[in-house]
């Protein structure tokens, strides 16, 4: 089991010490052109999480290839570059121009920000023109706000997707405790944080079951624990996200074989897991 | 920039704020104008703060208590600790001839260290009451003005300005004095870069203030 960070969530070229504690560093998403993103403020913290209105901020994918990329295969860390587009030709164009760059291990297809106006298409549709472009491996990022999360889960799986990674954030609105207005210019925001975490273990199970691909689960890990729950929902990996935040310190994460048994895994409908003697080692002491 | 774990060495209540001092460690105080990320017990993020004074070794933060992170932090008694980041971001330049400091209600935060860096110049900080005029006393040879009357109408021409304050005043200092250095303020969650969460719209451009300021040139905004 690999333990990742998700995308938006940490700068590996200015917290390089704690990029390199991770199996693998993903990136904040790449879209095709520079994006400022949406207005300020753009940050709340609200009970158990926070909101955000970054609006995949990003220098494009030209000044990401040219100058972020070769600095990040430096780090010797694999890198998973997530990528995010308003139409079907733009995943597959990014994935296209990520194929043949060696400093880059995976792909994770963003298709799921809910800080945009423009909804891009069928998930379908972006993961099937995305395995044309790229050899790499695919994993698509979905949003749990739909209706039938497993039923976009087996479309992705169909398109010809490796995994999947979830979840992403939930739309969230957060008010002024003067004004009663909300905090964020756009008004909503994605939540993420300890509140996603129920979210995302529902999310996880249910994809899981609907198609057995590799997922990496993320959404509200606090502990060592909160991390093991998604791998017994069915995750192969996990990702942290807000936690990374709130000390980085503390926050070196860790796995390593303990020898526990972890017996009787639900998910898996197994007598012993798969991922039976690992145990994540809880990364946030006291 | 360092992170540490610090211990509470006292929690003074100046008007409406309090002067949350810890023990320094390891911990430089860097330029004044630059920050701090500070644990907010029980809370899901840090919280950035500037750094207000530099006695021996400790370092001393004015926090205004307005929201459950600010309050958590000024509810901390001595002996309590908390994990600190920092310094971070870029401070104030000080090869400026004929300072003058201007701030605005808790925005008066940086300038007791800025002033002790620049050999006590001359300040002028505006207050809603009397009440949060009080943090004055931090700052040596203050001018103090009180709402309804504005820091604006009490700047002469001819000084280096160094200011920190709310967004209308930095916006009004920056119309006055092209050549001002603004400390400029916003939430933030990562303090270092990642999150992009901290940008504000200076000169039709998103410029990320844990990196590219807090301290900013006012040209960029007078525009």
């Amino acid at each position: 089991m690999k333990i990742l960070n998700a995308s938006g969530c940490l700068d590996a070229l200015t917290a390089s010490a704690v990029a390199r504690s991770l199996d693998a560093f993903v990136t904040k998403s790449v879209t095709p052109l520079p994006r400022e993103g949406n207005a300020p403020p753009r940050i709340a913290e609200v009970e158990h999480g926070m909101l955000n209105s970054i609006g995949l901020a990003n220098p494009g994918i030209d000044r990401f290839l040219a100058h972020t990329l070769p600095r990040l295969g430096e780090l010797e860390v694999p890198i998973w570059v997530s990528v995010g587009g308003f139409a079907v030709a733009e995943y597959a164009d990014l994935c296209d121009r990520l194929d043949d760059r060696p400093e880059v291990e995976a792909i994770e297809l963003n298709v799921s920000c809910p800080n945009v106006d423009d909804v891009p298409a069928s998930v379908g549709e972006i993961v099937a023109a995305s395995r044309a472009a790229t050899r790499k491996p695919l994993y698509t990022k979905l949003s749990p706000a739909t209706a039938d999360i497993a039923e976009v889960a087996r479309a992705a799986q169909k398109a010809g997707t490796d995994g999947l990674s979830l979840v992403n954030t939930i739309l969230g609105l957060a008010l002024d405790e003067q004004t009663l207005k909300p905090r964020l210019s756009r008004g909503a925001g994605g939540l993420s944080g300890a509140a996603l975490k129920p979210i995302a273990l529902a999310a996880v199970y249910a994809c899981y079951e609907a198609t057995g691909l590799p997922i990496v689960g993320m959404g509200g890990i606090t502990s060592g624990r909160d991390a093991l729950e998604l791998v017994a929902a069915g995750a192969a990996s996990v990702a942290l996200g807000t936690i990374l935040f709130a000390d980085r310190q503390r926050n070196r994460p860790r796995a390593r074989r303990t020898g526990r048994d972890f017996q009787d895994c639900w998910a898996r409908r197994c007598d012993v897991c798969p991922v039976n003697t690992l145990q994540i080692e809880t990364f946030l002491p006291g | 920039m360092q992170r540490a774990r610090a211990r509470v060495t006292g929690a003074e209540q100046i008007g409406p704020y309090t002067l949350l001092r810890v023990a320094r460690g390891g911990l430089e105080p860097g330029i004044p104008g630059q920050f701090f990320m500070l644990e907010a017990p029980g809370r899901p993020l840090p919280r950035p703060m500037s750094l207000c004074l530099t006695p021996p070794g400790e370092l001393a933060f004015l926090i205004d208590p307005i929201g459950p992170g600010t309050r958590a932090l000024c509810a901390l008694q001595p002996g309590d600790q908390l994990a600190i980041f920092g310094p971070l971001g870029n401070g104030y330049r000080l090869d400026v001839e004929r300072p003058l400091l201007v701030g605005g209600g808790i925005g008066v935060a940086p300038l007791p260290n800025l002033s002790d860096a620049l050999g006590h110049p001359p300040a002028i900080l505006g207050f809603r009451s009397d009440w949060h005029a009080e943090a004055a006393q931090l700052v040596p040879n203050a001018e103090v003005v009180v709402e309804p009357t504005f820091v604006t109408e009490a700047l002469s021409p001819g000084h280096d300005v160094l200011a920190c304050g709310p967004e209308p005043m930095l916006a009004a200092v920056a119309k006055l004095e092209p050549a001002a250095q603004l400390a400029w303020e916003a939430p933030m969650a990562c303090g270092h870069g990642a999150c992009y969460g901290c940008a504000v719209q200076i000169d039709g451009e998103i410029k990320r203030l844990c990196v590219e300021g807090p301290v900013l040139a006012a040209e960029a905004v007078a525009a």
